[in-house]
């Protein structure tokens, strides 16, 4: 069996705006989400990095307390995003709830805000023999809380796939999510992940000399991909969902359809943790490619994962030109909003889709001088009215997982 | 403890715990307001932080088939004369 999936409903939580108009505003008017750290009272001061991609307006959520009872915030995130991708759709409760729809999404370690509650009780050094750890804590924190809360909120019977691959998170949810419904195995699947405000994600990179530190005072200027004087990633929080449904029963039942996702493909460089492999990232592309039957020449647009780190980029940049040569339009686009996570391959997936809908690419915001490392490719340095047809939307993460989404406008 | 202040303590703890605002003393609480065994957990926790002293395992499945809010205040007026009762024997 091998069938077409098509995307019926998208929605995402930014550091640049929820839902499609402000997010697509912002890309229009080039704004940031990067803003200064916020004090957590535990480890910002003890941070060099200031910056943080911060989502910093309200959220009307409206959740039963039945369903809110074992959310932490990653989960409440994720149930916002997966309920107005859902309705977006406009698939009815009896299929969600058929057993023919299941859901792929995750988050880079559950809920880190829940953890650090439990932990300063078990921490706590007036003993009182009391229970000191909620009943639901666990159900709150937990590294599938989103895919399982999402799965109670909606009745969703069918498989769940809790990816926790860091940056690739999401876009092996949705590149698992599409290969059960292009294999049959589920007729729509649910896909995304998210990631909440937390200092530790900073603070690991921060250890690691791969955080921004040179913009804490101008916060809008980082991070910058592929600039000269880029000085590394910026951690930022977000959440995205996209519905994938098998492209007939889509069509007959007359289903808004964003795009189509046509391949995917997921290595592993098989060796370091941290550094990125150039020869891993290009296996991943070619595979990309191939199982989407593309030649690198009829891809349109590039999402690169552009991170902003200093050999990152390089590597990207090198591994994209041996690969698609400077045909495609490349922009990173989390020079708006940072790198969020979990959550980033699917927020750079809907946002692909959002510019293929409205026929603009965004440019990478920051690029100001190109890393004479980092050319050989197609960089966008300015606002763009195109048509994009094929975009790749590539990924990569710790422990030297890649992956390669690739989507194109539907086509009769 | 009189009966009183525990009532008024549990009404409490509804409130901003469960949200549920004056529940009947006879209500079925998993059928009025959806209050499952997660419910009944977190409920055990809250009456531990009231009575000062932490529940033995046996006290709390003796607790798991209550259903009303008139059986939690039964319930715990039983744990907190226990309690009385302990102390005053030592």
């Amino acid at each position: 069996m091998n069938r077409r999936v098509v995307i019926t409903g998208a929605a995402a939580i930014t550091p640049i705006g929820h839902g499609k108009a402000d997010i697509v505003r912002s890309l229009r008017e080039g704004v940031s989400g990067v803003r200064p750290l916020r004090d957590d009272g535990l480890l910002s001061s003890r941070i060099q990095s200031g910056v943080y991609g911060t989502v910093d307006y309200p959220i009307a959520y409206e959740f039963k307390r039945s369903d809110r009872k074992t959310m932490g915030p990653v989960a409440y995130y994720a149930c916002q995003v997966a309920k107005e991708a859902l309705a977006e759709s406009g698939l009815l409760p009896e299929f969600i709830t058929s057993g023919r729809m299941g859901v792929a999404f995750g988050s880079i370690h559950g809920s880190p805000s829940v953890h650090r509650q439990i932990y300063s009780s078990f921490f706590d050094t007036t003993d009182t023999h009391l229970s000191n750890a909620g009943a639901v804590d666990y159900l709150k924190s937990m590294v599938h809380t989103t895919a399982v809360n999402i799965t109670r909120m909606f009745g969703i019977t069918g498989r769940v796939i809790a990816s926790t691959t860091a940056c690739t998170t999401s876009s092996q949810s949705i590149g698992f999510g599409y290969e059960a419904v292009k294999f049959g195995l589920q007729d729509a699947m649910l896909c995304g992940g998210a990631d909440e405000y937390d200092t530790t994600t900073v603070a690991v990179f921060d250890n690691l000399l791969a955080c921004s530190t040179a913009y804490n005072d101008r916060p809008d200027q980082t991070p910058r991909p592929f600039d000269k004087n880029r000085d590394g990633l910026v951690v930022g929080e977000g959440a995205g969902a996209v519905v994938l449904e098998e492209y007939n029963a889509a069509k007959k039942r007359g289903a808004p359809i964003l795009g189509e996702v046509v391949g995917f493909s997921c290595c592993n460089n098989g060796g370091d943790l941290i550094l990125p492999n150039k020869n891993g990232i290009v296996q991943t592309l070619r595979l990309g490619l191939e199982s989407a039957g593309l030649a690198p020449d009829q891809i349109d647009f590039v999402s690169a994962h552009a991170t902003a780190t200093k050999m990152g980029d390089v590597i990207e940049a090198m591994a994209m030109a041996e690969t698609y040569g400077s045909g495609p339009l490349v922009t990173g686009l989390k020079s708006y909003m940072g790198h969020t996570m979990a959550a980033c391959g699917v927020i750079e997936t809907i946002l692909t889709l959002y510019m293929m809908e409205q026929g603009f690419v965004a440019p990478t915001r920051n690029l100001e001088t190109v890393d004479e490392r980092c050319a050989g490719i197609r960089h966008v340095r300015e606002l763009t009215e195109t048509p994009i047809r094929t975009a790749v939307i590539q990924n990569f993460a710790f422990g030297g997982v890649n992956t390669c989404l690739i989507l194109k406008q539907e086509t009769p | 403890m009189t009966r009183d202040d525990i009532t008024r303590n549990l009404l409490a703890i509804f409130a901003k715990q469960f949200e549920i605002e004056n529940p009947g003393m006879d209500e079925d609480l998993r059928e009025a307001y959806e209050f499952d065994s997660i419910d009944a957990i977190e409920l055990l926790r809250e009456i531990e932080l009231m009575l000062g002293d932490p529940l033995t395992r046996d006290e709390k499945e003796s607790a798991m088939t209550i259903r009303t809010f008139g059986q939690i205040v039964d319930y715990v007026e039983g744990l907190a004369k226990t309690r009385a009762q302990l102390g005053d024997a030592r």
